[in-house]
């Protein structure tokens, strides 16, 4: 598997996701500037979290102007496999290569903790090595993460099983309390139709070591090895 | 030129025979760019003119000391090829009156004082001291701050890992903004500020100038008053973004041998870091202020040389490394402008329209600033206060549930939940224990770091006040694993000027230098922040301790959550039940007096040295220090950590502890204890006594109550509830 993280100005975790694709997948991933028009072939690109450009337009928004997501947007379109995380999630709602926005925290406060999380479904290339239904805890840490939808696109993710993650409390329950931001239908991640591009604003790559607390962020990394590999 | 006035003296912040000295110096009158230059230079936050005195007391030397104070921040050897670079710096004076500016500006300040050494920040603390919760100002100063420290922090992506928040009266016109930034850099490669090389090119790198923050440092040198308001435009801006990109330039810059010397522009901008470097390589310089990148035409020198505005950097490169540096800097999209050179001259000549229109002897300035030796009173001894001259309470259950509900006691979730605590994924141990734990970056070690200081033991006697502060802070490392390494420490006061004020800080500073020395822990970098008063009314004495040590295996450190059932509940250290000057008085007894209790030094490293081996040797993993509130306090958290219950008994075998009121003993807060956790206590009381540490089982861990001798059980979610609601709550204006 070759993988890219772009790394745009004010990206904050184009390391912790290097380290994790090469503590996890053993692979060393190509670091693309914002400023490259095009980059090297892989099968798997990484927008990874952060304040891209400040954040200071609205999240994601300016990055998804930038030279390098014109490239990222061919390809994904072509099929090749696109991991948002956090602020990459904000970018590719902001590209349009995922439906959806993501809103200001309901509380508008930023939110930085351990969440569970509910696997919709193990059928994907990003969840492949966890169980359907499986509940896992992995931390947020963002200030826009309220993801929006109209009811007749919502309808529409939940009937095509783009709905990757929602948060759930620690027994699984769906419920007001289990939701960090406010999130339409509680989701927190979604995938593109052909399930080739996922955005989620939960940071797998924060718990993927057991020294760092928990290793349930572990499993999408060893999807996407098993998958592309 | 315009005519210097005893009016512009004054309001510049110098007294006649200060500028009389300026007088002197410059063998003429100054111009007003010059005065201003002067004023800031010479004020009491850039010159600590009335604590150097007493600052140079404290021990900084120890074989791993690479660079005590005197640089942006002190640095420390911590094996392996590498180095802690750390400091704390307050942002009083500005977050009270424009609280989220004023916090982020703060951030930003101490995380360029570190990167500026070639550190990469791995942790932000900050140590926060607010008013009354029921002055009116309170909650929005909280709100503002948090989300200012939040909102700088989390955008540049260094986690903010620990910290303190503590409410009193004393601070409801001056709250107190302490943020501390740890770095780690290449031992042998860490930058300094000195300037070398005739003639060699002086950039200015990073935001332009604007005209924010000026006179920043003048105003964080003199009394509030009710119009403090009106200094709002004296406040910074800060744009975490460019830090950001500055912090990626700058280091990917000094992987080069391009920079003689780089300093940070903070506290009095241009000036001051140009002086510096000046001075401390014995060197002058010419500006071009043509050269400087400013954000609005028409600015003046003055304005120029002494704005405040943020993310900037000015550095001495090597003759020819101009277009290289300016490459790096314009990847990064940042200003770049050589503005000006190193002269021989000893002097600053500042040029604008080919005019020169100010110059200065740089020595007389930055090093012959004034020092002053105030007169100070030491602050009275109280009584102690025998616990038996107090009350039994009825029910200690109910006591310990109404104490953890206290805007002192809570927990602080609502605080550090707003703070990205694991950006990096290098974040160990997160906010909530003893200290926090960050990992050496691809390396088996780990740093921990923690804020600490108790004012009330200060005010009530200031020596025992600031040894108790260095002591707690070696506890709490200690309480984690680590080996304490050193201290930055962040001196918040009154006004110098009233000798009880001076007192309070001469006796801290003894305190901490008796706590330094005995615990082999020195001080490295620091900051004073002094004139924290608001009409009249000081603060109470906060010289708050910022703590680094080392983990040499990050796999054998210890948290304070109870891990297991029927685990035995052992107490490190000796329990004389101290309640002056201690939570409980405060709270239960609605009283502030007594003396604090008493820091014994030998005691204190006798058995931080006892727990930490039993850490480090893997042979305990559950490990609590004992603070605020005593032992039942320390018990409840540890308690509430992982949901498992305990059940406390008072020993009956000490006769000088048997003795002890229920209340002294739960809730007194004697130093140099630590609670632990084991599964095998026979092994570690013994071994306790060979070294001749006292310990004793207190209890036994399990269940989903706490039942304390004396009261009724208290169930976990009852505790939790009280605990976790009250900061949400008094956010939220339903509570007081």
């Amino acid at each position: 598997m070759k993988a890219a993280v772009i790394v745009f100005p004010g990206s904050n975790c184009d390391r912790d996701v290097q380290v994790t694709l090469r503590k996890v997948c053993g692979v060393e991933p190509v670091m693309v500037w914002h400023k490259e028009s095009s980059f090297e072939a892989v099968d798997l690109i990484v927008l990874p979290g952060g304040f891209s450009y400040g954040d200071y337009l609205r999240s994601g928004a300016m990055a998804a102007k930038s030279r390098v997501m014109r490239e990222v947007a061919e390809r994904a379109t072509a099929g090749v496999p696109v991991l948002g995380i956090c602020n990459g999630f904000q970018v590719l709602t902001e590209t349009g290569l995922l439906p959806g926005v993501l809103m200001r925290n309901a509380n508008l406060k930023f939110v930085c903790r351990d969440v569970h999380l509910k696997v919709e479904s193990s059928q994907s290339i990003f969840t492949s090595a966890y169980e359907s239904g499986q509940i896992l805890r992995i931390p947020v840490a963002h200030h826009d993460g309220n993801y929006f939808a109209d009811d007749g696109v919502l309808q529409r993710l939940e009937d095509k099983g783009q709905i990757a993650f929602r948060y759930v409390g620690p027994d699984g329950r769906e419920d007001e309390t289990a939701n960090p931001n406010g999130s339409a239908r509680n989701i927190a991640g979604v995938y593109s139709e052909t399930k080739s591009v996922l955005g989620l604003m939960p940071h797998p790559e924060r718990l993927a070591e057991p020294e760092l607390g928990g290793t349930d962020g572990e499993g999408l990394f060893k999807s996407l090895l098993e998958s592309l590999s | 030129m315009s005519e210097i006035t005893p009016q512009i003296v004054a309001e510049h912040g110098l007294n006649e025979a200060e500028y009389q000295q300026v007088l002197d110096i410059m063998g003429r009158e100054p111009n007003l760019l010059e005065l201003g230059i002067f004023s800031v230079m010479w004020s009491e936050h850039c010159s600590y003119k009335s604590s150097k005195k007493w600052l140079k007391t404290l021990p900084t030397e120890a074989p791993h000391v690479i660079e005590g104070p005197g640089e942006n921040a002190g640095v420390i050897d911590i094996g392996g090829g590498l180095a802690a670079i750390f400091k704390m710096e307050s942002h009083n004076h500005p977050s009270f009156i424009e609280p989220y500016q004023g916090a982020a500006t703060g951030v930003g300040g101490i995380l360029r004082d570190v990167f500026t050494m070639g550190a990469r920040p791995i942790a932000n603390l900050n140590a926060l001291r607010f008013g009354s919760p029921d002055h009116p100002k309170t909650r929005h100063l909280v709100s503002g701050v948090v989300a200012g420290v939040g909102g700088y922090g989390n955008c540049v992506g260094v986690p903010t890992v620990g910290g303190e928040v503590n409410f009193d009266p004393s601070y409801n016109g001056n709250i107190l903004v302490n943020a501390m930034t740890v770095g780690l850099a290449p031992a042998n490669r860490i930058f300094k500020a000195a300037a070398q090389g005739v003639g060699n090119p002086v950039v200015y790198v990073g935001s332009r100038t604007g005209r924010d923050g000026i006179h920043g440092a003048t105003m964080a040198s003199a009394e509030f008053d009710d119009d403090s308001d009106e200094k709002r435009p004296t406040v910074q801006v800060g744009d975490p973004f460019t830090e950001k990109l500055l912090i990626e330039a700058c280091l990917e810059l000094m992987e080069t041998d391009a920079i003689i010397g780089i300093q940070d522009m903070g506290a009095a901008g241009l000036t001051s870091s140009s002086f510096e470097m000046a001075s401390k390589g014995g060197m002058g310089v010419e500006l071009d202020l043509d050269q400087v990148p400013c954000r609005e035409d028409g600015m003046t020198p003055y304005e120029m040389m002494l704005s405040e505005s943020q993310e900037r950097m000015l550095m001495v490169l090597k003759p020819g490394k101009e277009d290289m540096a300016r490459g790096i800097m314009e990847k990064w999209d940042l200003d770049f402008a050589v503005i000006g050179r190193l002269t021989d001259s000893g002097r600053m000549v500042l040029r604008m329209h080919g005019e020169v229109v100010g110059d200065l002897p740089i020595d007389p300035l930055a090093e012959a600033s004034p020092e002053y030796d105030r007169p100070w009173i030491a602050t009275p001894a109280r009584p102690d206060i025998d616990a038996h001259s107090l009350p039994l309470p009825g029910n200690t259950g109910a006591v310990l549930l109404q104490l953890m509900a206290t805007p002192n006691l809570c927990s602080r979730r609502w605080v550090w939940e707003q703070y990205d605590h694991m950006v990096m994924a290098d974040t160990q141990g997160r906010p909530g224990g003893d200290a926090a734990v960050v990992r050496v970056h691809g390396t088996e070690r780990a740093l921990a770091m923690s804020s600490d200081c108790t004012p009330r033991y200060c005010q009530a006697d200031p020596v025992r006040g600031g040894a108790q502060a260095v002591a707690e802070s070696w506890r709490n490392l200690t309480a984690v694993g680590a080996t304490p390494l050193a201290i930055t420490d962040n001196m918040n006061f009154g006004n110098p000027e009233k000798p009880e004020i001076m007192g309070q800080f001469v006796g801290c500073i003894e305190g901490m230098r008796a706590a330094c020395l005995a615990l082999e822990y020195p001080v490295v970098s620091g900051n004073v922040s002094l004139y924290n008063e608001t009409n009249g009314i000081g603060i109470l004495p906060t010289p708050t301790i910022g703590g680094v040590g080392l983990i040499e295996d990050a796999s054998r450190t210890a948290g304070i959550g109870f891990t297991d059932q029927d685990a035995d509940i052992v107490l490190i250290g000796n329990t004389r039940g101290h309640l002056g000057a201690s939570i409980y008085l405060s709270e239960i007894e609605k009283r502030t007096d007594g003396a604090p209790p008493v820091v014994d030094l030998a005691q204190e490293k006798a058995n931080g040295d006892f727990v930490r081996g039993l850490i480090t040797s893997g042979q305990i993993t559950v490990c609590h220090d004992i603070s605020d509130g005593g032992l039942a306090v320390a018990i409840a958290e540890m308690a509430l950590a992982n949901g498992i219950g305990a059940t406390l008994e008072q020993p009956q075998d000490d006769p000088s502890e048997s003795g002890l009121p229920l209340h002294a003993w739960l809730f007194g807060e004697d130093q140099a204890r630590y609670l632990i956790a084991t599964g095998s206590s026979g092994a570690l009381l013994a071994a306790a006594r060979d070294a001749g540490v006292p310990a004793r089982i207190i209890g036994t861990t399990g269940g989903k109550t706490l039942n304390l001798p004396g009261g009724s059980p208290i169930s976990l979610s009852d505790l939790s509830s009280g605990h976790e609601s009250w900061f949400p709550d008094y956010m939220a204006g339903t509570v007081n």
